[in-house]
């Protein structure tokens, strides 16, 4: 029997248009697929119990009445924790903002609100969206559905896993250096990562301010054009918002790739680097996109080597001074040291933020020290430039660029939270796309031989949102990854 | 090369009350990181300007206009400590 | 003993009188309940992002150029890294490369001297909110026992105008805060109220031997609120430098404190290490560009300065002092102009405004602009002075007339008989009448001792009722004794 919770957002909203079930109804079926996940998965911090209901009940009734506000209208789709949410805790998963009751909605929570979806609650990270696993989180791990031994990736682990899972039909993460496309291509499912500035940052509490942006996961890719058609344009109360026409992201879908000049990043098929398994599908993948019709052709990208340290450098730095607010005086976690207030706020933020927070700030705080900011953070904003030209420069010569979204598939919780240097690797293929702006997207493409999920990304240049999504169709036709996690229960049914 | 870092300074800068354990731990990662993040000056970049902002945008202002406020219950129920209306906080160094 | 010479620079911080904060549309209203007037951008709550007030750069703009800066095309946001209980965000959005404006001056007049003091830059950056420190030691902060925080003033957008250390002495440096202030008033960009925290002062001192070019160990004292305060801060600075330096001490650099009820300043607890701001491009704003074509554009809103005015009303008869009661009293100044342009002395109507008029504004208690008196009643005044129909006291009383609401000049000189009597042939005949009972006043004056000349014109003014033109009585009884 199918499972109303295994339905693509597409293809619930025909449902819902022809009356064969009800938002409420799958507001239902999501919230029985979560009290069945949720002991093993861990990834709702938050299920809103109350907005929830009420926003699907309007949802029928906006349906009821004729009222269509678009491919959301009565769908349930989950937040990571990390955008504020009106009346609804919003924690970032750290210790230091547990409790905190926002007052304001997020731009993009406002504008899903909006457009009549359902918002189920709020889903775990990695704490204030540093990590590459959701182990960072201060309310526990999240799993990975294909298999709970491992992470769902990270920094937006509990939102991939919900997707993927089925306790929502889609979820919206923020990927500052891989944290959407990273635990997509962990949990297969789709991720992207828009240009910088397409989505409004106001109300996603701040990691790396020039880096972050809000994107969505979905089980297809023309669902990722709905969800990011709702979130996208521009935004007054964000002066790094783009004030252009929102392009129509999703003209060229069914186009496919004939006729296409696309780059293979060698940088990234690199074995020494890049698992051997993931090496294959991705040359495999790049065969079939140009028996489709397209000239595959190997792009380098020298600077993508230095990238890393680059924004090992940028995001902690902006991280240290945006991470200072929290300070015990306003909201969130005071100590109960008694002492002065210069006390109070150094032992509230040593107390309330995690290791992997705390050594990112203190790694920021000495990038931007006198004497030390020329040769750490002055030289990443200029190699920062670098790789900006790099694609600039490879995109003269081709439509999109295609890569690994990750070096390896889902590894094992534990595996190397002791290592934070083996951590950052694995966001080596996903960060070049933020430091220069640009959107991608991961695409699940097939399963390793542990049955875990590869991601393939695409890459497009600024505003090319349309080209991505449309190699990202072909691939998703090509791939035709059909298969579910174990957890989802219903996995032969799928429609 | 091993970077030289004066870690109860940074740490004194970033207001993070650490224990001497945590200031040689995260001291120690801190000389591995920074190892690492040193690549970035293997790259020439003479004449390079730096990039803050990924889009080439100028100007994003707003018009002079009053808007809504908080009402002031809704974010001091959320503070650790108020007095009159006020955020509270303990004896100031200065 | 060594002559020293003292080395001052003023930061001055002004608020801007926009009608919403520099980065949200928070109202700026300090006056209202606390924490009334706040959002999450000001609040620093997580996730909420700044946006410039375009208001708020067309007003530094205004300063710069009234300050005779270059203004930068392009100039930077970035950020001021500090923790402090009042700057919600722990870091202040400010400027430092590329600020809105360099390079400027200003000139000066110090006891009829010029003096042009550099503007090294102005730049644009928030306030932060209002602590009150609640314990034992009546606001002292040292003492409390605990801070109380209003963000209110939080994100107030504030102009930070930075001299060169070109000031020497206490006067010159007051006389830049009060020339600094008659600007930011008239260009109309804020209240500059010194006494409410929206005009406020940072004062460096420093001394050295004079001729020494070498710079001295400088302090700062912060946050002093008055253009007295600036002038005392910087006395006894330089009293206490020199001390120090001539019994053998050091100066040591820090952050002191003027406290106006002892009139010293003391230092403030000195940080254990020097501030370090880590100061980095705010990644939340974009570059701001003030093209050549808007600075054009907002040149062209600026009113005259108060340096011009100033030139003007010189040029229009005034005394320097007069013209500086003008420049100061807006009021006052719209008047003159008026009169002036009306066809009145600007020598008569200068005295009259800043004497009687003011005079009569204070001992009712009342604005001149709410007074009866307008411009072309000044215009008829001196009309009727200098055609000798009013003696320059009863000039004055018709003045108080006017001002009373006794109607035109002209009215109120008739209503109180005070109109001159010109008329040659009565003076004449006092004349002779005052003459003949005085021959022994004639017989002098013709031997040349001219004492009693005075006595006799008071003599003719007395039987004339006050009301003869004293020109043409001089003149008669010159004529009259002459021999
Ligand atoms: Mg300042
Ligand atoms: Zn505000």
């Amino acid at each position: 029997m199918a499972d109303l919770a295994d339905l693509t957002i597409s293809e619930a909203g025909v449902g819902l248009r022809a009356g064969d079930f009800t938002s409420v109804d799958l507001l239902e079926a999501v919230t029985k697929r979560a009290s069945m996940t949720e002991a093993q998965l861990h990834a709702y911090l938050t299920l809103d119990h109350e907005g929830a209901p009420t926003q699907a009940l309007s949802a029928d009734e906006m349906f009821s009445n004729g009222e269509d506000r678009g491919p959301l209208q009565g769908i349930p789709v989950a937040l990571k924790d990390n955008m504020c949410t009106l009346g609804v805790e919003t924690t970032a998963s750290s210790r230091i903002l547990a409790g905190w009751i926002p007052p304001y909605d997020a731009t993009v929570v406002e504008r899903l609100k909006a457009s009549g979806a359902v918002i189920t609650g709020k889903t775990n990270l990695d704490e204030f969206a540093m990590g590459s696993s959701t182990e960072n989180s201060a309310f526990g791990t999240t799993r990975n559905p294909w298999n709970t031994d491992k992470v769902p990736g990270g920094s937006s682990g509990g939102s991939a896993a919900v997707a993927a899972v089925g306790s929502a039909f889609g979820s919206f993460g923020s990927d500052t250096g891989g944290s959407v496309r990273q635990p997509a291509a962990f949990t297969g499912v789709v991720g992207m990562k828009p240009t910088y500035g397409l989505v409004s940052r106001y109300g996603l509490i701040a990691f790396a301010s020039s880096l972050d942006q809000i994107g969505p996961f979905s089980r297809s890719v023309s669902d990722s054009v709905a969800m990011l058609e709702i979130i996208s344009g521009f935004d007054p109360r964000d002066a790094t918002s783009i004030n252009a026409r929102v392009p129509e992201f999703g003209r060229s879908l069914a186009k496919g790739v004939s006729g296409m000049r696309i780059g293979i990043v060698s940088d990234f098929m690199n074995p020494d680097i890049i698992d051997s398994e993931i090496i294959a599908a991705t040359r495999a993948m790049a065969d079939r996109l140009q028996d489709s019709g397209a000239e595959v052709v190997e792009v380098a990208l020298p600077s993508t080597e230095f990238s890393l340290s680059a924004y090992y450098l940028i995001a902690p730095a902006e991280c240290s001074s945006n991470l200072a607010r929290f300070d015990g005086v306003r909201y969130g976690h005071r100590s109960d040291f008694e002492g002065t207030t210069e006390e109070m706020m150094a032992h509230s933020r040593a107390e309330g933020f995690g290791p992997e927070v705390i050594r990112r700030i203190l790694l920021g705080t000495y990038a931007l020290s006198a004497g030390y900011y020329d040769a750490f953070y002055g030289q990443a904003q200029r190699v920062r430039t670098l790789v900006r030209r790099e694609f600039a420069t490879a995109y003269e010569h081709v439509d999109a660029l295609i890569s690994p979204t990750t070096p390896s598939t889902a590894f094992g919780v534990g595996e190397k939270s002791s290592d934070p240097i083996a951590m950052y690797y694995s966001d080596l293929c996903t960060i070049p796309s933020n430091l220069a702006g640009d959107p991608a997207i991961s695409v699940p493409i097939g399963l390793d031989d542990q049955n875990l999920p590869i991601g393939f990304q695409i890459m497009a240049p600024a505003l090319g949102e349309e080209v991505m999504y449309q190699v990202a169709a072909e691939v998703e036709r090509l791939a035709d990854f059909t298969q579910r996690p174990y957890l989802a229960t219903s996995i032969e049914v799928k429609p | 090369m091993p970077v030289d870092i004066d870690i109860a300074r940074v740490a004194n800068l970033a207001r993070l009350s650490l224990t001497e354990d945590q200031l040689e731990t995260f001291g120690a990662q801190l000389g591995d990181i920074l190892e690492h993040a040193e690549r970035v000056q293997a790259l020439p970049t003479e004449g390079v300007p730096p990039t803050s902002h990924p889009l080439p945008m100028v100007n994003a202002f707003r018009a002079d206009e009053v808007g809504e406020c908080l009402k002031p219950e809704s974010f001091l129920s959320e503070a650790p400590d108020v007095a009159d209306g006020q955020f509270r906080v303990p004896r100031i160094l200065g | 003993m060594t002559d020293w010479e003292a080395v001052i620079g003023l930061e001055t911080h002004v608020e801007l009188s926009t009608r919403s904060k520099m980065f949200c549309s928070c109202p700026v209203d300090v006056d209202g309940l606390p924490n009334a007037a706040c959002c999450p951008v000001c609040l620093a709550l997580p996730g909420a992002l700044p946006v410039p007030n375009e208001k708020a750069i067309e007003g530094i703009v205004k300063i710069g150029l009234a300050l005779d800066c270059e203004i930068n095309e392009s100039s930077l946001f970035y950020r001021k890294n500090y923790f402090y209980p009042d700057l919600p965000k722990n870091y202040q959005i400010s400027q430092y490369t590329f600020p809105v404006c360099e390079h400027g001056e200003l000139e000066v007049d110090v006891d009829g001297t010029t003096k042009t003091v550099g503007i090294t830059r102005v730049h644009m950056e928030e306030d932060t909110g209002k602590s009150t420190h609640v314990g034992d030691g009546d606001g002292r902060i040292h003492d409390a026992d605990h801070t109380l925080l209003d963000f209110n003033r939080a994100g107030v957008p504030l102009v930070e105008v930075v001299t060169e250390p070109d000031i020497r002495t206490s006067e010159e440096a007051r006389a830049y805060g009060a020339e600094l202030q008659r600007i930011v008033l008239a260009l109309g960009v804020s209240d500059a109220k010194l006494e409410a925290g929206s005009m406020r002062f940072d004062v460096n001192v420093s001394v050295r031997p004079r001729g020494r070019e070498e710079l001295g160990t400088r302090t700062e004292t912060k946050n002093v609120n008055s253009l007295r305060s600036v002038q005392r801060t910087i006395d006894f600075e330089i009293d206490r430098q020199i001390k120090v330096l001539e019994s053998g001490g050091t100066i040591r650099q820090e952050t002191r404190h003027w406290n106006e009820n002892t009139g010293v300043t003391t230092s403030m607890r000195s940080k254990e290490e020097s501030e370090d701001y880590r100061y980095f491009q705010d990644p939340d704003l974009l570059p701001l560009e003030v093209t050549q074509r808007w600075q054009d554009e907002i040149k062209e809103t600026i009113p005259e300065l108060p340096a011009q005015r100033r030139e003007r009303y010189i040029a229009a008869g005034t005394d320097d002092v007069t013209a500086g009661v003008l420049v100061d009293n807006g009021e006052l100044g719209a008047l003159f102009d008026e009169a002036v342009d009306g066809g009145a002395s600007g020598r008569s109507v200068g005295i009259w405004l800043t004497g009687e008029v003011v005079a009569y504004s204070r001992r009712n208690d009342i604005h001149i602009a709410d007074s009866p008196l307008a411009a072309v009643h000044l215009v008829e005044l001196t009309t009727m002075v200098d055609e000798g129909k009013l003696s320059s006291s009863a000039a004055k009383e018709v003045l108080i007339g006017v001002l009373d609401g006794g109607g035109s000049p002209s009215d109120v000189a008739e209503a109180k008989d005070l109109l001159q009597v010109s008329d040659t042939g009565a003076i004449e005949a006092a004349v002779d009448q005052v003459l003949s009972q005085n021959p022994d006043a004639i017989e002098k004056i013709s031997a040349g001792d001219m004492k009693p000349f005075g006595f006799l014109v008071g003599q003719v003014m007395r039987n004339m009722g006050g009301k003869a033109d004293p020109k043409i009585v001089q003149q008669l009884l010159r004529d009259r004794t002459a021999s």
